[in-house]
């Protein structure tokens, strides 16, 4: 038995594929003892933003201290962060079409570029085949620049509650700096909203979770009976194999998933709970499972070692337990870390139609999928909200995979190398 | 001689066939036989020719396609678990694979174990259930202190045959079928687990079947000898006179392909 552990530890495609599993595992157990929000809380308002270090204006605003940073490239960089290279571009082009000699205009001295641009623009100035749509444009973009250079602080005032003019509390100065850490509400967002407003990441997170335990009920249901039905099959036969082989055959017959979609469709959308679809998804993916410990077991019950317990006088499920299941354990772990890998899938792929578990309580990978796609996050551009998804569901298969490729090849003599 | 002892075990019309079609097999083709009390049989046969699937059906392991067989003068019956039991309390058989014969995860104390409860000692005291899996040990002079805890596969092949052997001696069968028990092990072991094999067979009493491809050796061991070509007994009768006195061109091809040592060894003795 420990010898038997080594070896598999020894195997690189094992060791590779169960750190990823662990890792997955680790944070799925981790990450809600760290990050406590509730993960199916809607805290933005709109749909998808993008991801980042979401940071309280009001808060940043009356920090208790504000530190002052005299830093050279400040004022360069809140000219870029509103004036992109692009507007640069456009606003020349105006000033060409407008007549200004191209020699003399630099877009990259803001400086002279403004100067220039103030002189000759004139928002009503509707230059030939000028759309309306680019008229707006170098509106928006004029009014953008407007006190660009400026040095001034900005004025925060307040509403005197009497009379109801404002008056000035304080002024940020350009050079005005807050810390972070001093900052009361900042909120991390590192795979932004969905088009719920929650938090993608802890979702995420919660959904793996939920996922891998689908798939766990999902794959043990289905070795559970595809190892009892192949075991009698094969090791009792002539009746017994031909019942259950007609049932095999037609679950066969019918595809696993055309099933579980009748199935699922059937339940109707609120008996759907994140269990009730694992184990339907279980009790339609036993058949490969069975025929395979059957041949397994066919093969296994004319051994002499088999022989010989019978002449020892044992039983036929003691026979079944002692010289065959052990036989067959190594392969039977492998057939259930495969159905586990197919549930996660087939629950993502249920959900993906609509049919998975009912949406108000957990999450599943399977439901995000979903969610983005009504929400066609694909073509919005919206990559947080499906990607890390989807990477997910590849990460927790291909890792499984890989376990049992190295299984594979530690209790497979022929494939060892 | 053999005609004053009682018949134990015996078969008319034997036939097993394997397969349908293309892939059928007649691997025992009706044959008929009678093994008496006590007396040591030898089937013969090259390999291919049948022998370890008789050998099966003997043993009740599996079911012959035609034939009955007898077993203590009855037509024997085995249908239920209960009866095969019963059986196997009378005929027990040692494989020829030592290294196949045994289950990998069950240690070598259970091995035995099984023996003394299949023989009614399930509620002996622990003790004497040591002692007993020791002498069976001794007998074929291995150390029971030195195999407990052990598993089969951790024995040499000739280690293993012996224990077989050893288990044997605490079922003490009426009937034991040897199926080529030597074949399989390094020469030097041979010899002493033919010698254990014997002296077994002298302090139980059993009746031996004895089935193997070399016909020297079964002209050494046996009363009488059955030659089996292609699923048939072509020829059978007492040692001397199959062997000494062939005559089926497949007997004397058997003979002649023994190699010359046995030859010079066992024919020249006579
Ligand atoms: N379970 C089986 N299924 C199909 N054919 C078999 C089976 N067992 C034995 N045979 C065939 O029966 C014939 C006799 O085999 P066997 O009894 O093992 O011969 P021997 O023991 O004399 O070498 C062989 O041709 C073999 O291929
Ligand atoms: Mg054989």
């Amino acid at each position: 038995m420990r010898h038997t552990l080594r070896q598999i530890f020894r195997s690189g495609k094992f060791v590779v594929g169960f750190s990823i599993f662990m890792m997955i595992l680790l944070i799925v157990i981790v990450y809600p003892l760290v990050v406590t929000h509730p993960p199916l809380e809607i805290i933005g308002q709109g749909t998808f933003f993008p991801p980042g270090i979401y940071v309280s204006t009001y808060d940043a605003i009356n920090a208790p201290t504000t530190y002052m940073l005299n830093l050279t490239d400040a004022a360069a960089k809140r000219v870029a962060n509103k004036l992109k290279n692009e507007d640069r571009l456009a606003m020349k082009e105006w000033m060409v079409a407008a007549g200004v000699p191209e020699s003399e205009i630099d877009i990259a001295d803001t400086e002279s570029l403004l100067t220039l641009w103030k002189r000759h623009y004139d928002p009503n100035k509707r230059m030939e085949g000028m759309t309306f749509a680019r008229l707006r444009y170098y509106q928006r973009v004029n009014a953008a620049i407007e006190g660009l250079l400026s040095t001034e602080a900005a004025i925060i005032a307040a509403k005197n509650r009497e009379t109801g003019a404002l008056e000035e509390v304080s002024a940020v100065k350009q050079t005005d700096y807050v810390n972070i850490s001093e900052v009361a509400n900042v909120r991390v967002l590192a795979l932004g909203t969905d088009n719920f407003g929650r938090d993608v990441l802890t979702e995420l997170v919660r959904a793996t979770g939920v996922s891998l335990q689908i798939g766990f009920v999902a794959g043990l249901i289905a070795t559970l009976i595809g190892l009892t039905l192949g075991l009698l099959a094969g090791y009792i036969g002539g009746l017994v194999d031909d019942v259950i082989m007609f049932f095999t055959n037609l679950f066969t017959v019918i595809p696993g998933f055309v099933l579980l979609i009748l199935i699922s469709f059937s339940i109707g959308q609120d008996k759907r709970g994140a269990f009730t679809i694992a184990t339907v998804i279980g009790l339609t993916s036993w058949v490969w499972t069975t025929r395979a410990v059957r041949a397994q077991v066919m093969s296994l019950r004319n051994r002499d070692h088999v022989n010989l317990s019978k002449l020892s006088g044992h039983s036929i499920p003691y026979i079944i337990l002692t010289d065959i299941l052990p036989y067959i354990a190594s392969y039977v772990v492998m057939a259930l870390i495969l159905q586990i890998s197919s549930g996660i899938l087939a629950e993502a792929g249920l959900s993906i139609l609509g049919l998975g578990p009912r949406t108000t309580e957990v999450p599943t990978l399977g439901l995000m999928m979903n969610w983005a796609m009504i929400y066609q996050a694909p073509i919005l551009g919206k990559w947080w909200a499906y990607l890390p998804v989807l990477v997910t569901i590849a990460l927790i298969t291909f890792s499984m995979n890989l376990m049992n490729t190295g299984l594979d090849q530690v209790f497979n003599p022929a494939l060892r190398d | 001689m053999a005609g004053e002892k009682r018949v134990c075990l015996s078969g008319m019309g034997v036939t097993k066939i394997f397969g349908f079609g293309r892939t059928r097999t007649v691997a025992v083709d009706h044959v008929d036989f009678k093994f008496h009390e006590g007396e040591v049989v030898s089937i013969v046969g090259e390999s291919g020719s049948g022998k370890t699937t008789l050998a099966k059906i003997l043993l009740g392991l599996i079911n012959p396609t035609e034939g009955e067989i007898y077993f203590q003068g009855q037509k024997r019956d085995i249908r239920t678990h209960r009866k095969k039991q019963e059986y196997w309390k009378n005929i027990q058989a040692i494989f020829q694979d030592p290294f196949s014969s045994y289950n990998i995860f069950r240690k070598i104390d259970s091995v035995l174990m099984d023996c003394i409860h299949m023989r009614g000692g399930r509620w002996l005291p622990h003790a004497k259930k040591v002692e007993m899996m020791a002498e069976a040990c001794r007998f074929v002079n291995l150390k029971f202190e030195e195999l407990t805890n052990k598993y089969p596969f951790e024995l040499s092949g000739g280690q293993m045959q012996r224990l077989m052997i050893a288990r044997i001696f605490l079922l003490k069968p009426k009937i034991l079928l040897a199926d080529e028990p030597t074949s399989m092990i390094d020469a030097c072991s041979r010899a002493t687990i033919l010698d254990y094999l014997m002296d077994l067979r002298n302090a139980i009493g059993m009746t031996l079947i004895f089935i193997t491809h070399d016909i020297g050796l079964a002209y050494y061991v046996s009363d009488t000898v059955y030659i089996m070509e292609r699923g048939r007994f072509v020829e059978y009768g007492s040692a001397d006179e199959v062997i000494l006195r062939p005559k089926q061109a497949y007997t004397r091809r058997l003979i002649s392909d023994v190699p010359k040592i046995y030859e010079e060894w066992d024919l020249s003795t006579v």
